[in-house]
């Protein structure tokens, strides 16, 4: 598929199409799951089948894990448990530091695997997620062997078996985010990565093979929610850690009630992007872009809601339109593209309904003049004017390319209107005052506050929610917290 | 003056035939917005001590009695938080300074709270040493205040052109179900650290115990803490603890008085809008607490901001 550029005036240079080779990856046409080290089929034999996105081509058959495989998985990280929390720190440093590194060696052949089952673009994987993927191993690799001078005491001690539930819209960045910390204070682990995106989890276990970590300590299992909740509901399971949807993080916190298990969520968003009447501009606009459009709008800290002073309404919008123009959507493979193909035919339709309900109500849609591939899965950036707190696309996660615009008047309004929301994870902050940016982001109800600037993010520093976006932090010394008995 | 206030009240409600004075009972009421209503059910429950003596009569909360509650400290909350840690811990230290010139008052009553009695001489020891440990925890927490961002927070050194700074900050408005079993020192472990952060507090008072707690109330009234940040309630732990679990506007509960079993329903209740919780757990609050109650209550906040440049030395990026 050639990619499209979406521009409404002829371009002045056309794009050659610059595809990412397949070739440095070689997927298997079937895979099992990763238990005590070796790749097994499911105790029912069930399988499932992973598709790209992009071309709705079947990429491989995977084992998909029931309550059986579960039980064998945690018996597996139980019994790796004393071992592995008994090591010393340094020698667990070490096997972090090998994956790390291994990742590193890795990282093309992860790039194109993660665009191929996700769906992103390879400018994405490749400078984003596979980047902040090694800097998590090597961040926590450095603390395994620190852990008494974390501010947690001296010898805090590991959990014991962590189940953790991933999501699809950044694999082996969210495996990361939970496996290395859990990994470096001595936690075993037993993973279930999204049924619409296993592969790099399962080549994730590979690498754990060629890093010799020993057998149990990482146990992968793909499957559906009905697998994720055998795994949290597990009894032998410690520590339950969980990246998704605000409706599941609740399921689990029900679920979790009345045992002693530690728990961490990190839920949905609908981050407030706001923008100044002194912000500059060109900057701002790109802060939006990346905002939304990242990652097709599928991230729990996008940008959704754009909060713009009244006065540079209409200067804002006409040149966020005019770069929204020039977006190219297309071949994710394609080192040009900008916005590659949602994750799954049920997404694509989530956000279809939710953006009708968006006209429904009187907003008004608009999207650049942008051809959809005829396979795949594809949504043309979008933006909604006329919106009003009330809307259900002010209101609900559409986790999409999706933008709401909104107004405001004082910076007053500007924090009511953000603070708005049964979310609290993210927000943007555009405006050349200093004074401001502290005023504001000391109001605003969010974990993660970007001012002049949006979606960074870093192994060092704190990631997560307030109100309904979950609770507990993931990244920085706030990362070990979770895994640890404080 | 230098000298110490001497208590020149008879023991309430203990007095003998001989005496010829007939003690002032003190009618109990609640603690919410500032204010001391009586229950808005106008019910009341008979307090005994341990051996089954009349101490008083306490309010029996209503469910609308905790959603006032819920009322005034999402109120308060603004104003708190925002307050800057050292008045906070001035404020905080303020209940212990008031609480101390009440001592002789609150040692009687946590005599009678947890079955010791005023005329054994260990007993009334036993009795002083709680309610110094209480008054030690409010200075305790006071110097918390303006250091737990330090011991919390931070810089973080991330790998490009930015800086971001982690800072804690309170969650919201807090529903406390207070010890049952250590109806004074462990009421105030578990309230002091609550608000030190910033946060405001809905407290449920030990059920068979409350007469300590409700005088805190008069306490915290005369302290400068405002109106609102504590609301005391009392009466049947588990009838007002449900809808303060399930209350969309409360942001974190704390099941130190919850049995196994009312803890797990009130924490499948609190699911419903993700609120934190604290599981109950064995605590022995005569020792020194650690972080945990503190941090329980704060989230994290990261700001980030371009600097432009990768660091000191003037590269730039």
């Amino acid at each position: 598929m050639a990619s499209t550029p979406a521009s409404t005036s002829a371009s002045a240079f056309e794009y050659a199409p610059a595809p990412e080779s397949r070739s440095v990856v070689d997927i298997a046409p079937s895979y099992g799951l990763f238990i005590d080290g070796e790749f097994t089929e499911a105790a029912d034999g069930r399988v499932f089948k992973t598709v790209s996105p992009a071309t709705e081509e079947v990429l491989s058959e995977i084992a998909q894990a029931g309550e059986a495989d579960v039980d064998l998985a945690v018996a597996a990280a139980r019994r790796a448990f004393g071992t592995w929390s008994a090591l010393p720190g340094s020698e667990r440093a070490k096997y972090l530091f090998r994956i790390a590194r291994i990742i590193q060696e890795r990282s093309r052949e992860l790039a194109v695997l993660e665009t191929l089952d996700n769906g992103k673009p390879i400018k994405e994987t490749r400078d984003a997620d596979l980047p902040l993927v090694a800097a998590h191993f090597f961040y926590y690799a450095g603390w395994a062997d620190k852990l008494d001078h974390a501010g947690f005491g001296a010898n805090p001690r590991p959990l014991g078996v962590a189940g953790q539930v991933i999501p699809w819209n950044f694999p082996l960045l969210m495996l990361a985010w939970k496996i290395a910390p859990a990994l470096a204070t001595g936690n075993t682990v037993v993973l279930k990565p999204a049924e619409t995106t296993p592969l790099s989890a399962l080549f994730f276990a590979d690498i754990c093979r060629q890093a010799g970590l020993p057998k149990g300590v990482v146990n992968i299992l793909p499957g559906y929610g009905d697998t994720g909740a055998a795994l949290v509901g597990h009894p032998d399971v410690n520590k339950v850690a969980f990246t998704g949807s605000t409706a599941v993080g609740k399921a689990i916190a029900r679920q979790v009630a009345g045992t002693r298990k530690k728990v961490t969520l990190e839920l949905g968003g609908k981050g407030a992007n706001i923008v100044f009447d002194d912000a500059p501009i060109d900057q701002a606009v790109e802060g939006i872009v990346s905002g939304i459009f990242f990652n097709q709008g599928q991230v729990c800290c996008a940008g959704s809601r754009l909060l713009v002073q009244e006065s540079i309404q209409d200067e804002l919008l006409d040149s966020l339109k005019r770069r929204l123009a020039t977006l190219r959507l297309g071949d994710p493979l394609d080192k040009n593209t900008d916005i590659g193909a949602i994750n799954s035919a049920e997404q694509l339709s989530r956000i279809t309904t939710l953006v009708e309900q968006g006209e429904a109500e009187g907003a008004e849609r608009w999207s650049p003049a942008c051809e959809l591939p005829s396979a795949g899965y594809w949504f043309a950036p979008t933006l909604f004017t006329n919106v009003t707190q009330a809307h259900t696309i002010a209101r609900d996660e559409i986790f999409g390319p999706v933008l709401s615009v909104l107004t405001f008047r004082t910076p007053d309004e500007a924090v009511a209107k953000a603070n708005n929301s049964q979310y609290g994870l993210s927000a943007g902050i555009w405006t050349e005052k200093g004074s401001r940016i502290l005023a504001v982001a000391n109001k605003l109800r969010a974990g993660v506050v970007w001012s002049n600037t949006f979606n960074k993010f870093d192994p060092t520093s704190p990631f997560g929610g307030y109100k309904e976006s979950g609770f507990g932090r993931e990244g920085g010394r706030h990362g070990l917290e979770a895994y640890l008995d404080v | 003056m230098s000298e110490k206030p001497k208590n020149t009240e008879k023991p309430k409600n203990t007095e003998k035939a001989e005496q010829q004075r007939l003690s002032v009972f003190k009618t109990y009421k609640l603690y919410v917005g500032g204010k001391f209503p009586r229950s808005e059910s106008g019910r009341v429950y008979e307090v005994t001590d341990t051996k089954g003596e009349w101490l008083a009569n306490a309010p029996l909360s209503s469910r609308k009695d905790a959603r006032d509650a819920v009322v005034a400290a999402r109120k308060a909350f603004g104003g708190w938080s925002g307050a800057t840690a050292y008045n906070r811990g001035q404020v905080l230290y303020r209940v212990a300074e008031m609480l101390e010139g009440r001592r002789d008052q609150f040692v009687r009553e946590v005599a009678e709270a947890e079955g010791l009695s005023p005329s054994k001489k260990s007993d009334t020891v036993k009795a002083a040493a709680i309610v110094d440990a209480a008054i030690d925890r409010w200075v305790w927490y006071a110097g918390w205040t303006d250091k737990i961002a330090q011991v919390v927070g931070g810089g973080n050194p991330v790998a490009g052109p930015y800086f971001n700074l982690s800072t804690p900050e309170p969650t919201g408005v807090v529903t406390v179900l207070a010890p049952q079993d250590s109806p004074f020192l462990g009421l105030v472990s578990v309230i002091a650290p609550v608000i030190a952060t910033g946060n405001t507090v809905i407290v449920i008072a030990s059920e068979k115990s409350p007469l300590p707690a409700l005088s805190l109330g008069e306490v915290l009234a005369t302290s400068d803490v405002p109106g609102g940040v504590v609301n005391i309630l009392s009466g049947r732990t588990a009838e007002i603890a449900a809808p303060l679990a399930a209350h969309q506007d409360v942001n974190a509960i704390d099941l130190a008085g919850a049995d196994d079993v009312l803890a797990k329903e009130l924490e499948v209740a609190a699911a419903d809008n993700l609120k934190r919780v604290v599981r109950p757990q064995a605590v022995d609050y005569s020792v020194t607490p650690g972080l945990e109650r503190l941090t329980a209550f704060l989230e994290t906040k990261t700001v980030w901001h371009p600097t432009g440049a990768l660091g000191a030395s003037g590269s730039s990026y």
